[in-house]
């Protein structure tokens, strides 16, 4: 038997991670339990000369094409989006494209703003603390004084225009349309021991700079010499609870596949909105026969995901292709509602620079504008280092039909029931999709580009994992509270995705970040009753 | 089907002849094609996982030519790839992917597109600042976020 911990947290990816850093002052005795290993820069895909073919194999961001022992499966036949992730200390944070906006106060209010889905029960006052604390510790990048997004201070400049962002601006101000240079996670100048970008390129499969931020090399560097103690290769299978109703410990599997019993007198769950519902689902018992923390009945349902629209073509003038980050500029033209577009709700935009050879070989034939045989070598030419791209990342409301479950029969290695997706996409969300590629398209064809090609939805794109085990006050409407303790077990958490209400229409990191803040910050002010 | 882990020899000259339909040759660019030696020896090195699939889409290949495809004319080559291409789905796909995936890390091949001869990282790339007074119509225009009551 081992001995008890005081707080036991699993996963060590962007939630797990700020948790514990912030959990880390009140030395009390942290455990974190994390199915991945440490990652190894001299392994990522940038240190090699095929680095764009690992994208199809082990460095993929499906843990089905992955199937590392430390991903698990995900039936994702009935989803039109299928779920990336990926799985390790740093979890997601090493394999994301480190694009930073944050929920705007806006989004806090959705019901009483447009009458749809539900607000918060917090609102963007409370997290502004953490958002700074979380942007210091990550180390965004940026410039401040957006107009419509005018809520960050990025302690580093933003990344350069590049090729790419100067056609991108130009064509945005001939439509008269807001453009701004991305917030971003990847460091522009030497910072807190991290080397600045040098423009890899590939940098969403991890960056071997270590200029992007991820968690294993920001938080976890500083939660473990605060005395914070990390256990890899640890997969829980279920959460235990003892004749109180209080949650008693775990059950994982450790390095060497032996099953062990961890005690612990508080629980905090940090494996996103997909693995979160699987690991309550998992640990259903006489006590809660429908699931841990299952009252409601709503662990697992209301996913959201991001419908990603997506619209690129090509230009006469060269772009940044793959040598430098991704993404480097956004627009919020159209991110609140106007219902004269014909739905609620809107939309981030994130334009992206261009594509290595190999990606753009292989995505061109798929699509067929890169033909096979004698005009393959011309035609490669002109699209090769001439690609850019326009994604709207669009706010998927709420439904508790789109939902995680537990797959009758697909088991990850260690045989614990693997998560199954269903999800559609919305009427609302169909028609939001649509109006972005109509803008995303005028905006190509503004910057004279040629060859539009369409991914809508981006069918691997299921990065943003969220809604299900949503934040509220009514234990009846909501799996926790307004500070992250679920409603039926008082000592354990939630602190990842799976608590937003609503999604907004960003890349959530940020946000899911400041919230593990805040909701370790109400623990450390409630320590002297928090099971109360 | 054939065994997992490797290609039988007719399929390694399906492969060959497939792969060169796909690029082939070019005196103008002065590259080789995707039959080239070499890069039909690093697809065969590195299929690995993909094995399975390509070799699914070699045997719908076979199918579809009913014979070798070295023996058959030049018109119903062009047509059997065709029919290949419409009707050979995740498999034809991955082998198309295998097939490119190679032939642009070669470095002849590289080279003749510009592109340096080396990993991303440590040297990686520069990148112009640019012109950041493009802006300004942005500020100047303003606006703000969306008021809360």
């Amino acid at each position: 038997m081992k001995d008890p911990v005081d707080v036991l947290i699993i996963g060590a990816g962007a939630s797990g991670a700020a948790v514990a850093w912030s959990l880390a002052e009140t030395k009390m005795h942290i455990l974190c339990l994390e199915q991945g290993g440490w990652m190894n820069p001299a392994e990522y895909p940038s240190a090699g000369r095929d680095w764009e073919a690992k994208f199809y194999g082990e460095w993929s961001s499906s843990p089905n094409v992955r199937g590392r022992p430390e991903d698990y499966p995900v039936n994702d036949d009935n989803s039109p989006i299928k779920v990336v992730n990926y799985n390790a200390v740093g979890g997601s944070t090493v394999m994301y494209t480190a694009h930073w906006p944050r929920l705007h106060p806006s989004d806090f209010k959705v019901k009483t703003l447009d009458g749809v889905a539900d607000d918060w029960p917090i609102d963007y006052d409370a997290l502004t603390p953490f958002f700074e604390e979380n942007d210091r510790i990550m180390g965004t990048s940026g410039l401040s004084g957006d107009p419509l997004s005018p809520l960050t201070h990025p302690p580093m400049p933003q990344q350069p225009m590049g090729l790419s962002g100067a056609i991108i601006g130009k064509a945005m101000n001939k439509l008269g349309w807001h453009w701004w240079p991305s917030d971003t996670t990847v460091a522009t100048m030497d910072y807190e021991g991290r080397a600045r970008c040098i423009n890899l390129g590939h940098c969403t499969p991890a960056c071997a700079q270590g200029a992007k931020s991820s968690t294993d090399i920001t938080y976890w560097p500083q939660a473990i010499r605060a005395g914070v103690e990390l256990r890899t290769h640890c997969r829980v299978r279920e959460i235990t609870t003892d004749e109180n109703g209080m949650a008693s410990g775990v059950v994982y599997y450790d390095k060497d596949g032996v099953e062990q019993f961890q005690p612990a007198h508080v629980v905090i769950i940090a494996c996103n909105g997909v693995g979160t519902p699987r690991l309550l689902l998992n640990s259903a018992s006489s006590r809660f026969p429908n699931g841990l923390a299952n009252s409601s009945g709503l662990v697992g349902k209301n996913l959201m995901f991001h419908p990603y629209a997506q619209i690129y073509g090509y230009v006469k003038e060269p772009t940044d292709s793959n040598r430098a980050p991704p993404t480097c500029l956004w627009s919020k033209q159209w991110y609140d509602t106007d219902l004269a577009r014909g739905f609620v709700r809107g939309f981030g935009v994130q334009f992206v620079r261009g594509a290595g050879p190999v990606f753009e070989a292989v995505v061109s034939e798929q699509k067929d504008i890169l033909p096979w045989g004698e005009d393959h070598h011309r035609v490669f030419r002109k699209l090769n280092g001439h690609r850019l791209g326009f994604s709207a990342i669009c706010e998927d409301l709420p439904e508790e039909h789109n939902r995680v479950t537990l797959d009758p029969g697909l088991k990850d290695s260690h045989g614990i029931p693997a998560p199954k997706i269903s999800y559609t996409i919305s009427e609302n969300s169909q028609k939001m999709m649509d109006y972005a590629l109509a803008r995303g398209r005028e905006i190509l064809e503004t910057a004279g580009a040629t060859d539009i090609c369409v991914n809508s939805p981006i069918p691997w794109g299921g990065w943003h994992l969220l809604g299900t085990a949503r934040m509220g006050t009514d234990p009846e409407r909501s799996v926790v509270n307004e500070w992250g303790r679920t409603h039926d077990v008082k000592n354990l958490f939630i602190v990842d995705g799976s608590i937003f209400v609503t999604s907004g229409g960003v890349n959530p990191t940020s946000t899911i970040q400041a919230l593990a803040l805040y909701i370790a910050d109400q623990m450390k002010q409630r320590l002297a009753n928090l099971f109360d | 089907m054939s065994a997992d882990n490797q290609l039988t020899r007719t399929q390694r000259g399906d492969l060959r002849i497939i792969a060169a339909m796909i690029v082939p040759a070019s005196d103008e660019y002065k590259v080789p094609g995707a039959d080239d030696a070499a890069i039909q020896a690093d697809m065969l090195a590195t299929l690995g996982r993909d094995t399975k699939l390509v070799a699914a889409a070699l045997d719908h290949l076979a199918r579809l030519a009913g014979a070798p495809l070295a023996e058959l004319d030049a018109a119903r080559r062009e047509a059997v790839a065709q029919e290949f291409r419409k009707s050979g789905g995740a498999a034809a796909a991955t082998l198309a992917r295998v097939v490119l995936q190679c032939y642009y890390r070669d470095d002849r091949v590289l080279r003749s597109l510009g592109i340096e001869l080396r990993p991303p990282f440590p040297k990686g790339h520069v990148l112009p600042d640019g012109d950041w007074s493009l802006l300004d119509p942005v500020k100047a225009r303003g606006g703000s976020m969306r008021q809360i009551p």
